[in-house]
């Protein structure tokens, strides 16, 4: 409340309908985003994993590939496998760096006759012009100021959207698709960022807010916040940019080498890759670790770990209350012979140590729809 | 009893006898949110007014709960550590969160009363 804005805060497409709907809106990576709806988040976490939600995602970057070779020119900035990709097939993958640590974490998918990239809202204006910078002179870069990214989360969100729109229906995890719904062109994409079931859907700002409403409408959906969106992810073991992942992290530290195709791995072709093919072979010398703290306490980032002796071995990179496990949970980096399920851990939390242990990540089980 | 007296950093105490039960405010819990976890001093600890007494965190953030008033801490609501949304639920009143022997009652007439934290709290914002 004492921070004075620094710069005018750019909004989405839903607003004023966050504001009609009682949010208390935060400033997030240059956005003036709703945290959270009068419900609160542990209540808009819980509705996600048991019924639907829908959250405005509109603030993460858009951005059309265009050109003759664009999935091979794309692998160039990228370790995922993009020329496998199978049309209105996606992927998640990351921009690298010279050194293998992460610019950010993206999502790639396949459309007709492009691909269609999704960023991290913070990291937006940085990777247009990383991506400018190494691929101009092939493709053609397009960034969509003009659209807006609904996610519609939760068991129930097939049964909601399926009502709009049938075809969604057979979609599988992590595939994409053109359609209309009430007459609005969208893209939906089978995939979000809450270990739950859901959609992405893309479509024009203009249209944006009369199909939130049309949603929001139906007696399963919900509103929800960027709290309860962290909540989710941390319980399903997803990695919060700036946070569990960034330049100093590989994806083989951050324990994301499952994107990187033996192809790629081998062949290599994108920036950082000897780095992270001898991290691969080799295993890296620290990992990202799911952490249960013993008691109720939280751990936050920034908090240290120790093992039993004292010794720092690592820190936590993300850290709270999961709501569906019903206490605290983290996660962070610690030495990888600390890295063992199970391994007791200390977490320095305001100058006392407190038990905690190396825990399997996801908290939650996923429940992906993969058909 | 005596009227209930509130500080800026948005905690309230009431005085019964030379005991004040201390807790944070309607106002505070909402900014807050969903309480997970709250941390509470020894019983017995000295504390000055402005110190920071305990801890309160919410789904987002731990936020530091200072001592509206001197003196020493002589009962602390155990009941928070099993049910930390009780802060939310009645944040006036089962959501108390230490009782103080006042070392200096006068300390009181620097807080405000209902009207002035009312009128304090709508400038916020």
């Amino acid at each position: 409340m004492t921070d004075p804005a620094p710069e005018k805060l750019q909004r989405t497409a839903l607003f004023d309908l966050h504001v009609e709907m009682g949010a208390r809106m935060v400033p997030f990576a240059g956005y003036e985003m709703p945290v959270r709806f009068p419900g609160g988040i542990i209540a808009e976490h819980l509705h996600t994993r048991s019924r639907a939600s829908l959250f405005d995602i509109g603030h993460m970057g858009q951005v059309t590939l265009r050109g003759g070779d664009v999935a091979e020119a794309v692998e160039t900035v990228v370790p995922g496998d993009i020329q496998g990709l199978a049309p209105w097939a996606m992927r998640y993958t990351m921009l690298t760096n010279e050194t293998g640590g992460i610019l950010d974490d993206v999502i790639v998918i396949r459309a007709d006759d492009h691909l269609h990239m999704v960023v991290n809202a913070a990291c937006k204006a940085a990777d247009l012009d990383h991506l400018r910078d190494r691929l101009a002179g092939r493709l053609e870069i397009t960034s969509l100021e003009d659209r807006a990214l609904l996610a519609l989360q939760g068991p129930r969100a097939v049964e909601v959207l399926a009502r709009f729109a049938p075809a969604c229906r057979d979609m599988k995890f992590m595939t994409a698709q053109a359609m209309r719904i009430e007459g609005a062109d969208c893209m939906v994409a089978r995939a979000g960022y809450t270990g739950e079931d859901g959609f992405e859907i893309s479509l024009a700002n203009d249209e944006a807010p009369g199909l939130a409403r049309l949603l929001l409408g139906e007696e399963e959906v919900m509103a929800a916040g960027l709290g309860a969106r962290d909540t989710l992810r941390l319980e399903a073991g997803l990695c919060l940019y700036g946070h569990d992942i960034d330049t100093a992290t590989t994806p083989v530290e951050a324990r994301l080498g499952w994107t990187i195709s033996k192809r790629r791995a081998e062949a290599g072709g994108f920036p950082g890759a000897d780095i992270i093919r001898a991290q691969l072979v080799e295993g890296p010398k620290r990992r990202r670790v799911g952490i249960k703290p013993s008691g109720r306490a939280p751990a936050r980032e920034k908090t240290e770990i120790t093992d039993a002796e004292g010794r720092t071995i690592g820190e936590i990179t993300s850290g709270g209350f999961g709501p569906t496990v019903g206490g605290p949970v983290a996660m962070g980096y610690v030495e990888s012979g600390q890295a063992e399920l199970g391994t007791g851990v200390k977490l320095m939390v305001r100058g006392r140590a407190r038990a905690g242990a190396v825990a399997a990540l996801p908290f939650v089980p996923p429940r992906y729809y993969r058909g | 009893m005596s009227e209930m007296k509130f500080s800026d950093e948005h905690e309230w105490i009431r005085l019964d006898g030379d005991i004040g039960t201390v807790g944070i405010t309607d106002y505070a819990q909402e900014q807050l949110g969903d309480v997970v976890y709250v941390e509470l001093p020894e019983i017995g600890k000295q504390v000055k007014s402005g110190d920071e007494m305990a801890v309160v965190e919410s789904v987002k953030a731990a936020s530091e709960v200072y001592a509206p008033v001197s003196g020493e801490v002589t009962e602390v609501n155990e009941t928070l550590s099993d049910a930390p949304e009780t802060v939310n639920a009645d944040a006036l009143g089962a959501g108390w969160f230490v009782k103080i022997r006042l070392g200096d009652p006068s300390e009181l007439d620097k807080l405000m009363d209902e009207a002035a934290y009312s009128a304090f709290t709508a400038g916020l914002g």
